[in-house]
């Protein structure tokens, strides 16, 4: 029993960045349907800013501030200078884009920062809660990192359903050339989308960092499970992406305990397949189908 | 290119005024020198055969499509080359055809987008979510329910467009255009798909607009076209082959001609009324 409630626990947490691994894409896909198969290389540059930071000023809270906001930075840039030009070609040309870009960013990573693995400090202790005489294998640094992911899940929620920028950002999703008609700058919305989806990306980076380490390619396995979430959740939905992050979270949780962690990878792909043989929509997506 | 003596446009400041429009796509002339205006407080119908490049000229004014040569004016100032999300914020909506309402908006959503002229937060004051952007969001509210309520619209804000009923989403599309309080309403088939009841509730409503808004409508519906419209134009393969009073432009040989071809104008010897049918 104690073993299923650590499990839990645990799925809990890890569900909680693979949420925002999964707004970050979702958001991205909602604004420009384009799958940013460059997202974990942009949280990796950002989580290198942040550790860089830390290093040099010694407060957590300023890396944090800095891992957003240069998020923020280099999510309007890609938008900007990247995405621009491949926006009305055909979509293959913006999946190879994503890719060049993830390619020129961990080789960039490599460059400065070296291809050795570093450590990153957590927020707070990695001393799971004693309950008892047993240790919970749930830690401060945890809670600490559902409750960011759910503040930020929440603004996210307030921005788009209660603003009038969200209501921009959503109308021009919708449908960019009647948004425009109406007065919606619809390639500002666009970059603000990215901005924002890359500062989610940079989020869940500084808080996966510390169980992941810090290297050019750490975030992979993270993202591929991330991206498993927000198609769990139906691709279109930020709060399916937050669900579809924790249910797999729990998921893979189980599986790893129970089973073994060398089958992780493998019980997130067959869910992905599950999923798009059964429900290609997603289980929480908000449009019904979509035909091009 | 044709060379034609410039003219000069009737309107003064206020207006719409669309001078010499060239556009082709590749080979094919859409609009060959089309010249039209409309002032303040004017219905004006464009009329003419599927093809007659009535939509083109539409989306030359809304900046979608670029005109390789003429000019746009409105209100005195030039109009080409503006930006269409400039548009509304220069006093110029448009409806389109169908419906084209946002289908994940809610029908108060969807009206408050159109509303965006009357936004005051900019956009990083909106990102930090200060209270300007709230009051914001009030505002264009307000605005919102006004339009709504002005088109008895109110019972159905919650919904989702789709779940309405065709005459409905119109009125819905009509009060997001009318959100933005337009000096110039263009209208892309009104008429479409309403039935005879509707279609007089819909003339009362552009009746009602206001001296200082023009209305620009293109639509196949002769009836509600006549009925409406203080002034046709009619277009033919791009060209203005007509431009009067209502009465007077549907009696046109030429007017006849396009819409009927020239064996039918012949053989019903220009017999009154028959253009009511060019729409079937």
């Amino acid at each position: 029993m104690t073993k299923f409630i650590d499990l839990t626990l645990n799925g809990i947490s890890t569900g909680a960045i693979y949420a925002a691994v999964a707004l970050a894409l979702v958001l991205i896909w909602r604004s420009t349907r384009i799958v940013n198969f460059a997202q974990g290389a942009m949280l990796m540059i950002t989580t290198f800013i942040a550790s860089a930071v830390i290093n040099s000023s010694g407060s957590y809270v300023l890396g944090f501030v800095v891992a957003l906001a240069s998020g923020l930075v280099l999510g309007a840039i890609v938008e900007r200078v990247a995405v621009r030009p491949v926006e009305n070609a055909p979509p293959l040309n913006a999946v190879i884009m994503t890719l060049g870009l993830y390619t020129l960013l961990v080789a960039v990573a490599g460059m400065i920062w070296g291809n050795t693995p570093r450590s990153f400090p957590a927020a707070f202790s990695l001393r799971g809660y004693r309950v008892g005489a047993t240790n919970l294998l749930f830690t401060p640094n945890d809670t600490f990192t559902v409750l960011v992911v759910i503040a930020v899940a929440v603004a996210l929620a307030v921005l788009f359903r209660g603003t009038s920028l969200g209501l921009r950002m959503r109308a021009a999703a919708f449908a960019p050339e009647v948004a425009r008609l109406l007065g919606v700058r619809v390639g500002r919305m666009l970059t603000v989308g990215w901005a924002l989806a890359a500062a989610c990306g940079a989020m869940a980076g500084v808080l996966v960092a510390p169980s992941v380490f810090l290297g050019p390619n750490s975030f992979d396995p993270i993202l591929i499970i991330g991206f498993v979430a927000a198609v769990l959740g139906g691709l279109d939905s930020p709060p399916g992406a937050v669900i579809g992050g924790v249910v797999l979270g729990l998921a893979l949780s189980y599986v790893s305990g129970y089973e073994g962690s060398a089958l992780v990878p493998l019980a997130a792909l067959v869910i992905l397949v599950i999923v798009l043989m059964i429900r290609p929509t997603g289980l929480f997506s908000a449009t019904k189908e979509r035909r091009v | 290119m044709e060379t034609r003596e410039p003219r000069e446009p009737l309107t003064g400041a206020g207006g719409l005024s669309v001078l010499d429009v060239v556009v082709s796509f590749g080979g094919i002339r859409a609009l060959e020198g089309v010249s039209v205006e409309v002032s303040p407080g004017e219905v004006l119908g464009v009329i003419g055969p599927n093809g007659a490049g009535k939509t083109t000229l539409f989306n030359v004014i809304c900046g979608f499509v670029r005109p390789q040569s003429g000019t746009l004016s409105w209100g005195g100032k030039p109009l080409t080359g503006v930006h269409p999300a400039r548009l509304a914020s220069l006093g110029i909506a448009r409806t389109l055809q169908g419906v084209g309402l946002f289908g994940g908006l809610t029908v108060l959503e969807n009206v408050m987008v159109g509303a965006q002229r009357f936004r005051r937060a900019r956009l990083p004051l909106a990102m930090l979510g200060l209270p300007w952007s709230d009051a914001d969001e009030r505002r264009l509210r307000d605005r919102a329910l006004v339009a709504l309520g002005r088109l008895g619209c109110e019972d159905v804000v919650d919904r989702l467009p789709g779940t309405l009923p065709y005459a409905v989403q119109k009125r819905v599309a009509l009060a997001r255009a009318l959100a933005c309080e337009p000096e110039l309403l263009m209208l892309d088939e009104p008429a479409g798909g309403l039935d005879a009841r509707e279609l007089s509730e819909l003339g009362d409503l552009i009746g009602s607009v206001g001296s200082s808004v023009a209305v620009m409508l293109v639509d196949h519906h002769m009836d509600f076209v006549v009925s409406v419209c203080d002034r046709l134009v009619v277009l033919d393969f791009g060209r203005v082959i007509a431009d009067g009073d209502p009465s007077t432009v549907r009696q046109d040989p030429r007017v006849l001609e396009a819409y009927l071809g020239r064996e039918a104008v012949q053989d019903d010897a220009l017999r009154s009324g028959g253009a009511e049918d060019a729409h079937a």
